[in-house]
This record gives structure tokens, C-alpha cells and sequence, in this order.
């Protein structure tokens, strides 16, 4: 019985600290909301942010939309053989990719590369009292240093996604058409016919959108919270990238029940 | 000047401030001493309005920080100059870019003053030939004189200084000293030294406020202060650096045997 108790209890205390989290993310994401607008205010900041941030993050995901895309040619070219549609091969490496891979992957990878830099650098201007010496210099680290990364990874996770899904098509296109034969022209033709601008390419923008938000959020809320000790670095680190995985692949699913359901 | 008065503040169970009364006045250098983990550090977030008291009044010259809007809180801050404990560098900025902080982000001077301005606050700490080097690449004791030109470069009417002498060396303390005491006195600055280290606090300040346990034990001139001990063992202890006396009694209040999980006491606590 007491053992039983002391499950519940943990449970319980596991589900405060689950809720206290969450309600200390909305608070900073409040606060954060009101120096959006005037970190703009010094546009170089922001511009250094999506440079340290997306495009470093360049290779890895040029890299890994083509990979990505080869598989799906590969892959897809044998099933759709099959059934003697490999026309449609083009369609479907260009439909996944833009739904699905582009946005996810990239913002999973995105999260692992960049995501942890900008929480690890947060977290160690905390913890060296840089945070701390802006403030007593009358200058709102909230405005100066977590406003322009938050923009930084907003907007460099879409771009990203799209490069992904391009560089991926690409893939498909050197598997399935150079080396597999499938005919050119049905390879882009089908692309241009079946694939919906505004419901295919919109939807996965939005996602990536949404996904370069919450990895955004996440990134700088940790780095900013982390405890200063290195251990607390670490976590804060390791945070950033399980929770906004997790958050990526939670949100990509409710928003495709949303937007491809029925 | 700087005032605080019946001052509160706790973390958690812990009180760090119960009743305090403390006044800083303009042109002179104030030791703040007392053992390590009293709250000095924290009385420097309180005057600096980072964090606020439970109770009672931080004043800066007739601004009542602790209920200072965010505004006049930053307008404040820019009369105000911190010494951090570890510098608190930018360090991806070089020296000189560190020093030129403040004066981008709160002036609209044009570069080539800006330039000059930094060369100037370098030179009074003897580091104009650091300008472009980074933070990394800096002794301690540099590190902390390139902080020190930081605080200083916009000119501030007030210096707080955070354990200053921290792990120097015995020849960049000295520097440390005289650079506290020259700045103080050729711009006429309120400074307030935190620092646990009782003979250079004594021999540069005009006045000493020693805290321990929540409360002041000891304030006054230099020689005033060593004058109360006598009347206060806790001050005399901190003073003296004696290892015996009241300021580590409270560990003793659970016999050693106790939390060993001894039936017995053996008398090892005694």
C-alpha cells in the first residue's frame, strides 16, 4: 500500500514539475514577446543570430536532405515499380519531402546543431555573469542577446527545411531518373501537376515555421533558466534537445491531423 | 549616496539580511567585509536593484531602488559602474570592444571618439596595449583591471566593487588598491567594496560596515572598527581570522555522533 502511495506521489510530483515548467516557459515567452519587436531595432544582431545559426547549419542539412532523398527515390522507386507507377516517383519524393521530411528532419537536426549552441552559449554567459554585467550597463539582455537568437533559429528553421526538401528532390531525382531511367519529364511534370502550392508547399512552410518556434523558444528559455554550475549547463543543453524534439514531433503530428486529415 | 534602511531579505528559509541599516557616502571608499556566504554579493544585487528585499528601503541619491520602475531603474544603472567577482568580460569582444560597450549602447558619440575614450579608460588601468586582445587571452589580474575600465567608461558617480582582491597576486592586489582609492578620489565616487579580505579593506577605506549572521557587528572608521571588538566576539573573530569562535558555532548544533548514526556518543564532537 505505502508503496503504492509513493508511486502516486511521484507521479504526482512529476506532473507539478511537468506543469511549473511549462507555466514558467509561458511566463519568459510573455516576456520575451514584448522585446521582439525592438530587437529589430538593431537589425545586425539578428542577422549575426541567422548567420551562427542557419547558415552554419548548412552542411549538415544540405547533406542530410540529400541522403534523405536518395533513400526516398531508392525506396520509392521499388514499391511504385511495383505497380508500374514509377512515373509518379518525382510526386512522391517531392510530396514527403514537402509535407513531411523537410520540416521534421531539418527541425530535428536543426535542434541537435543549433538548438544546444544557443542554449550552451546562453547558459554560459549566465553562469560568467555576462547576463548579469549587461543588466547593471542598463542594457535588457532580453532585448540584446535572447531576442536576436530567438529570431536567428525562427527564421533560419524554414529556410532550412525548404533548402532540405530541395536538395532532397534533387537526390530523388539523381537516383530515380540518372540511374534508375525513370523518365524526366514525368519526374518534374508530375511534381508540377499533382503537388498543391498552397496546400502542399503552405502547409509544410507553416509547419517549419511553427517547429523554427518552438525550437526557438525552447533554445533560449533553457539557456536562460540553466543553473549556473556545469552540470547545469549540461542539462540545459540536453533539454533543449529532447524537448524540442519531442515538441517537433508532437506538434507535427497534431498539425498534420489538422491540415491533411481528412 | 546610498541608503539602506531596515532591510530584509531571505532566500528560502535562509535570511540573509534581518533589519539592516547601512549608509555609503559620496567620496568615499566603504569596505562591506564579512565571511564568505553572508550575502555581500547580494547586497550589490540590492543596491543595484537585480533583486529586491522582503522588506524596508534601498535609496540611491533619493531613488528608492527597490520599487524603482524598470525606467528609472535603467537610468539609475548608467550612473552606476560593477566590478564583477570574475570580470564578467564579453569574451567574444576584445578588450577594447568591451570597453566601448557601454559607451555604443547608451551614447551617440561618433568612432573616433569613442576610440579615444577607450584609450583613455585603458590607459588609467594600464592595459592600453590589451586593447585587441580577447578576454581569454588575459591574466587575472588584467582580466579584472579590463572590467574595472568597463565599469568606468561612462563615467559613473557610483562603483561597486565584488570581491575586487579575489585570488590576485599580491602585485596586481596593490594595483587594485591604489586604482580603487585614485579613482575614488579624483572623481569624487560613492564606492562600496565587498570583500572578505580584512587587512587591504582596512588600509584603503574610510569607512568598514562588517555583516555576519543576517546583521552589521561592526561599523565605522577603520579604527573604530577594530576599536568595537571588544564588544562584539564575532567581530573580534572575523578580524582576527581565528578559527575558533561564534561565526562557526552553528555547526555544531547536531553532534557529529548523531549524524553518523552512533548509539553512543563517543565525545569526538567536543
Amino acid at each position: 500500500m505505502s508503496r503504492l502511495l509513493e508511486a502516486l506521489a511521484r507521479l504526482g510530483r512529476l506532473m507539478i514539475g511537468g506543469v511549473r515548467h511549462a507555466g514558467a516557459m509561458a511566463l519568459f515567452a510573455l516576456d520575451l514577446a514584448w522585446v521582439l519587436i525592438p530587437t529589430w531595432s538593431r537589425p545586425r544582431d539578428v542577422a549575426q543570430q541567422v548567420y551562427a545559426a542557419g547558415v552554419l547549419s548548412l552542411v549538415i542539412i544540405l547533406v542530410a536532405g540529400g541522403f534523405v532523398g536518395l533513400v526516398l527515390g531508392l525506396q520509392g522507386y521499388n514499391i511504385l515499380s511495383t505497380f508500374n507507377a514509377s512515373e509518379s516517383l518525382g510526386v512522391m519524393v517531392a510530396l514527403s519531402l514537402v509535407r513531411e521530411l523537410g520540416p521534421v528532419v531539418a527541425a530535428l537536426l536543426f535542434a541537435g546543431r543549433a538548438g544546444s549552441a544557443i542554449t550552451a552559449e546562453i547558459a554560459l554567459m549566465k553562469t560568467t555573469e555576462q547576463l548579469a554585467a549587461l543588466e547593471m550597463m542598463a542594457v535588457d539582455p532580453m532585448r540584446r542577446v535572447i531576442g536576436p537568437r530567438f529570431w536567428g533559429a525562427l527564421i533560419s528553421v524554414p529556410l532550412l527545411a525548404a533548402l532540405f526538401s530541395l536538395v532532397g528532390v534533387l537526390g530523388g531525382y539523381l537516383i530515380g531518373v540518372v540511374v534508375l531511367g525513370v523518365d524526366a519529364a514525368s519526374y518534374w511534370g508530375q511534381i508540377g501537376e499533382q503537388m498543391a502550392a498552397w496546400e502542399d508547399v503552405g502547409g509544410g512552410a507553416l509547419k517549419s515555421v511553427a517547429f523554427g518556434a518552438v525550437i526557438a523558444l525552447i533554445a533560449v528559455y533553457e539557456g536562460y533558466t540553466a543553473e549556473p554550475t556545469a552540470s547545469g549547463m549540461a542539462r540545459a543543453t540536453t533539454q533543449t534537445v529532447v524537448l524540442s524534439s519531442l515538441g517537433v514531433l508532437g506538434l507535427d503530428f497534431v498539425m498534420t491531423a489538422f491540415m491533411f486529415g481528412a | 549616496m546610498i541608503e539602506l534602511a531596515r532591510l530584509r531579505f531571505s532566500r528560502g528559509e535562509q535570511v540573509i539580511f534581518d533589519e539592516v541599516d547601512m549608509r555609503f557616502e559620496r567620496g568615499e571608499v566603504t569596505a562591506v567585509l564579512g565571511p564568505s556566504g553572508t550575502g555581500k554579493t547580494t547586497l550589490l544585487r540590492l543596491i543595484g536593484g537585480q533583486v529586491r528585499p522582503k522588506s524596508g528601503v534601498v535609496r540611491v541619491d533619493g531613488t528608492e531602488v527597490s520599487r524603482a520602475r524598470r525606467k528609472r531603474l535603467y537610468a539609475l544603472r548608467r550612473r552606476m559602474g560593477v566590478l564583477f567577482q570574475n570580470g564578467a568580460l564579453f569574451t567574444d569582444l576584445t578588450v577594447g570592444e568591451n570597453v566601448a560597450f557601454p559607451l555604443r549602447a547608451h551614447s551617440a558619440l561618433d568612432e573616433a571618439l569613442i576610440r579615444r575614450i577607450v584609450l583613455f579608460k585603458l590607459e588609467a588601468v594600464g592595459l592600453r596595449s590589451a586593447r585587441d586582445k580577447y578576454p581569454a587571452e588575459l591574466s587575472g589580474g588584467m582580466a579584472r583591471r579590463a572590467a574595472l575600465a568597463r565599469a568606468m567608461a561612462l563615467d559613473p558617480e557610483i562603483m561597486l566593487y565584488d570581491e575586487p582582491f579575489a585570488g590576485q597576486d599580491p602585485v596586481s592586489m596593490g594595483v587594485l588598491l591604489r586604482l580603487i582609492r585614485r579613482l575614488n578620489d579624483a572623481l569624487g565616487l560613492t564606492s562600496v567594496v565587498v570583500t572578505h579580505d580584512v587587512n587591504e579593506a582596512l588600509s584603503i577605506s574610510d569607512r568598514v560596515i562588517v555583516i555576519a549572521g543576517g546583521r552589521v557587528i561592526g561599523q565605522g572608521t577603520p579604527d573604530e572598527v577594530r576599536a568595537q571588538r571588544h564588544r562584539e566576539p564575532a567581530l573580534a573573530q572575523f578580524l582576527d581570522g581565528a578559527a575558533d569562535g561564534p561565526l562557526n558555532a552553528t555547526d555544531s548544533a547536531v553532534p557529529l555522533s548523531t549524524d553518523l548514526g552512533l548509539r553512543f556518543d563517543p565525545g569526538v564532537d567536543r
